[in-house]
C-alpha cells in the first residue's frame, strides 16, 4: 500500500516537469542580453509578461559590451546597451536602436553628521573631486556652498565602478558635460581612467565602499540608492537650482528631451528646467533590421509593446522613468518602417 | 586466489581463452588508445589555450609593441593600453602574500609535526586542509565587509601615523586609509595560500627519516635545533617548491582580489594605495569589451602574460621538487 502510493507519487513527480514544459512550450521564447543598468525592470517585465502576454523573455545581464557582441553575432534576439551606438555602428551591424526606459544616477556620500539630501554639490566640484583636485571635505569651495552644514576636516575618498558599466557611462557623460577639464583629461566611456579614488565591483561594491570609508563619495543608480537608503546629495542643475534626487526631478529632466535624433539617442544629461535632475539617461534596445527568424523578432516587439502599455507602473516602482507615450509611438513607427523580413515589415499592428 | 589460479589448468583450453583473449586484446587496445588520447588532450588543450590567447592578444601586441609590458597607461576612452600597472600589482601582491604567509605556514607545519600532542594533529591538520576548500568569493566578501573596514578604521590610520612618518620606509605606508588596497589584497591572498604551503611543509617535514632526528636529539639538540639543523636542510628544496605552488595560486587569484584591491590603474608608492592585478582587470573589463576591439585584444594579451607568469612559476616549482625526488 505504502509502496504503491510512493510509486504513484514518484510517477507524478516525474510527469510534472513534462506537464509544465508543455505549458512553457505554448509561450513564445525570446532571448536578450546586455546592459545591467535596466536589468531589474527587464526582469520584472519578463515575469509579468510571461502570463499576461504569453512571451517568456530570458534576459541575461552580461554588460552592454557583451550584449552588443551577442546581437552582432545574432546569438540573441535583441541586445541592450546603456551607451547608444552611433548611426554608423548601427548601419554596419544592420541594427535598429530604440530606447526602452530611462534611469538616473545619484551621488552618495559618507560624511559624519551629514544626512540624506542635505549636502549641496555642483557638477564642477564633483568633477574636481574625481579629478583629485579637491581632497578635503572642508575645502573652501564646499564650505562656501554648504553654509548650514559643518563639514569635517576629512579626506575625500572617491569611489567608482571598477567594472565597465552603463552607470559609469552616464556618470562620466555628466562630468564631461559640466567640466571641460574632465572631458579633455578623462572623457566618456563605460570604463574610464579615473585619476583618483578607489574602484569597486557593481553598485553594491560602490555602496559598500562608501559605507565603509568615512569621507567617501560614490555614485550608484537611483533605484539602488533608494532601496538601500543611502545618503544621497543635492546637485545644481543647468538652471542654477539645487535639486534633490526625486522622481519628480527625473521626470522633469526627461520631459524636455529631443528624441528625433539618429538612433533615438536623446541626450538627457544636464537638461534645462528649474526642477530637472541633471543625471538622467535612457537605455537602449538593439534589434536586427533583417531578422533571421521573423516570429522571434515580432515577439520581441510584442514584448516591448506590452511593456510600454502595461509596464509603466512597474518601472516607476523600481525608480525608473517610463518613456512618454509620444516616444512609444515613434518606436512603433520605427519598427514598422525598418524591421523587415523578405522585404515585408514584421511589425504590422 | 588459490582457486582462481588453479582453475584454468583443469578447464578446457578452447572455451575460455577464446572468450577472454580477443575482447581482452581489443579492450586493451581501446583502453590504451583512450589513455593516450587523454594524455594528448591535456597537451593539446594547454597548447590551444596559449596559442588562442596569443592570437587574440596579437592586435594589442602589434599596436603597442614590447612597451605594452611596462607601459602604465590604461585608457579605454582613447584606446591606449599597457600592462605595467597590472603586472606590477600581480607580482607585488603575490610576493607580499608569500612574505606574510610563509612564516605562519612554517609555524603551523612545525607545530603539527614536532610540537602538538598527537591527538590534536588530525583535527588541526584537517582544519588547515578545509581552509583550502573555502571558495575564493567567500574570502573576497569576508575581506571586503570585515577586513577592509578594520584596516581602514584602525590598522591603517595607526600605521600611517607612526611608520608612515619615518623617512624612506614611510613612503610605503602613506596616503588616505581606504581600507582596501594592495596591502589588504596581499593579506587576503596570504590567508588563501596559507593552507597550501602549510600542508606541503607538513608533508615534507614528516618525510624526514626519524633516525636523522633521533640522532640529533641523541646529541642533545633542542627541538628548534633539530628543525633548523636537520629537518629544514633536508627538506629545503621541497619547501621552496611548496611556496612556489602558493605563489602560483596567488598570481592567478581573481575574485577575492577584485573585492579588496581598490581597482585603480595607478602605481602608488604606498602599499595602502589602490592598484589592480592582471586577473582582476580581465574579470572586471571583459563584459564591456566589444568583439574585435583593441580593448578585448589587450585583455587577451594580459591573459597571455599571466599564463606565461604562472607557467614560469609552476615550472620552477616542478623543477625544484623534481631535483629533490632524484636526490
Amino acid at each position: 500500500m505504502n509502496r504503491r502510493t510512493l510509486l504513484a507519487a514518484s510517477g507524478l513527480a516525474l510527469a510534472s516537469p513534462l506537464l509544465s514544459r508543455n505549458v512553457l512550450a505554448q509561450q513564445a521564447q525570446i532571448t536578450g542580453a546586455g546592459a545591467s543598468f535596466p536589468n531589474p525592470v527587464y526582469q520584472k517585465w519578463a515575469e509579468a509578461a510571461r502570463s499576461a502576454a504569453g512571451i517568456a523573455l530570458n534576459y541575461q545581464s552580461v554588460g552592454s559590451g557583451a550584449g552588443i557582441n551577442q546581437i552582432r553575432n545574432r546569438t540573441v534576439d535583441f541586445g541592450a546597451s546603456d551607451a547608444p551606438l552611433t548611426a554608423q555602428q548601427l548601419t554596419e551591424a544592420n541594427l535598429l536602436q530604440f530606447p526602452s526606459v530611462m534611469g538616473s544616477v545619484v551621488p552618495i556620500v559618507n560624511i559624519p553628521g551629514v544626512e540624506a539630501d542635505k549636502l549641496k554639490l555642483t557638477g564642477e566640484l564633483v568633477a574636481d573631486i574625481y579629478l583629485g583636485k579637491i581632497t578635503k571635505w572642508n575645502d573652501a569651495k564646499l564650505v562656501e556652498l554648504n553654509r548650514g552644514l559643518t563639514l569635517p576636516n576629512l579626506a575625500i575618498a572617491p569611489a567608482y565602478r571598477a567594472d565597465g558599466s552603463g552607470t559609469t557611462f552616464v556618470w562620466v557623460s555628466y562630468l564631461s558635460a559640466v567640466s571641460p577639464e574632465w572631458k579633455e583629461k578623462v572623457g566618456i566611456g563605460t570604463s574610464v581612467r579615473f585619476p583618483a579614488g578607489t574602484g569597486a565591483r557593481g553598485n553594491e561594491g560602490v555602496a559598500g565602499t562608501v559605507k565603509n570609508i568615512r569621507g567617501a563619495i560614490g555614485y550608484v543608480e537611483n533605484a539602488y540608492a533608494t532601496t538601500n537608503k543611502l545618503v544621497t546629495t543635492q546637485l545644481r542643475n543647468k538652471a542654477g537650482q539645487f535639486v534633490a534626487p526625486t522622481q519628480a526631478a527625473f521626470v522633469a529632466a526627461a520631459s524636455s528631451a529631443n528624441w528625433n535624433v539618429p538612433g533615438m539617442a536623446a541626450n538627457l544629461i544636464d537638461q534645462q528646467g528649474e526642477t530637472s535632475w541633471p543625471i538622467v539617461s535612457p537605455t537602449f534596445i538593439l534589434l536586427p533590421k533583417n531578422p533571421t527568424d521573423a516570429t522571434r523578432s515580432l515577439n520581441v516587439m510584442k514584448f516591448f509593446d506590452w511593456a510600454f502599455k502595461n509596464g509603466t507602473q512597474m518601472a516607476q516602482e523600481l525608480e525608473y522613468i517610463p518613456l512618454p507615450n509620444t516616444v512609444h509611438d515613434m518606436i512603433r513607427a520605427a519598427w514598422k518602417a525598418e524591421v523587415k523580413a523578405n522585404g515585408q515589415p514584421v511589425w504590422t499592428l | 586466489m588459490q582457486q582462481a589460479a588453479t582453475l584454468p589448468l583443469g578447464a578446457p583450453m578452447d572455451a575460455k581463452p577464446h572468450r577472454t583473449a580477443s575482447p581482452g586484446r581489443f579492450g586493451d587496445t581501446v583502453f590504451s588508445a583512450a589513455c593516450h588520447a587523454a594524455g594528448g588532450f591535456v597537451l593539446l588543450l594547454l597548447g590551444g589555450i596559449i596559442v588562442e590567447l596569443f592570437i587574440g592578444g596579437l592586435p594589442a601586441f602589434r599596436a603597442f609593441g614590447l612597451p605594452f609590458i611596462w607601459s602604465t597607461e590604461w585608457d579605454p576612452v582613447t584606446e591606449v593600453f599597457g600592462a605595467g600597472v597590472s603586472i606590477y600589482g600581480t607580482i607585488v601582491t603575490a610576493v607580499l602574500a608569500i612574505l606574510l604567509a610563509v612564516p605562519v605556514a612554517f609555524g603551523v607545519a612545525f607545530y603539527l609535526t614536532e610540537l602538538s600532542p598527537p591527538w590534536l594533529r588530525r583535527p588541526v591538520g584537517t582544519a588547515v586542509e578545509l581552509l583550502a576548500a573555502v571558495p575564493s568569493i567567500i574570502y573576497g566578501m569576508w575581506g571586503f565587509f570585515l577586513i577592509a573596514p578594520i584596516m581602514g578604521q584602525y590598522v591603517q590610520p595607526a600605521v600611517i601615523d607612526t611608520i608612515g612618518e619615518l623617512p624612506l620606509i614611510g613612503e610605503l605606508f602613506q596616503g588616505p586609509p581606504f581600507g582596501t588596497g594592495i596591502f589588504t589584497a596581499a593579506l587576503i591572498l596570504a590567508i588563501m595560500i596559507l593552507p597550501f604551503i602549510a600542508a606541503t611543509m607538513r608533508d615534507v617535514f614528516e618525510q624526514v627519516p626519524p633516525v636523522f632526528k633521533e640522532s640529533a636529539y641523541g646529541l642533545g639538540c633542542t627541538t628548534w635545533e633539530v628543525m633548523r639543523g636537520v629537518v629544514l636542510p633536508y627538506t629545503r628544496i621541497s619547501v621552496v617548491g611548496g611556496i612556489m605552488l602558493g605563489l602560483g595560486r596567488a598570481l592567478g587569484e581573481t575574485m577575492a582580489v577584485t573585492f579588496v584591491i581598490g581597482n585603480a590603474n595607478r602605481i602608488s608608492t604606498s602599499l595602502f594605495g589602490p592598484g589592480n592585478t592582471i586577473a582582476s582587470v580581465v574579470a572586471l573589463e571583459f563584459g564591456e569589451s566589444e568583439m574585435g576591439s583593441l580593448k578585448l585584444s589587450a585583455l587577451l594579451a594580459l591573459g597571455f602574460i599571466l599564463f606565461v607568469l604562472s607557467f614560469i612559476v609552476l615550472a620552477a616549482s616542478r623543477f625544484l621538487l623534481r631535483s629533490r625526488l632524484k636526490a
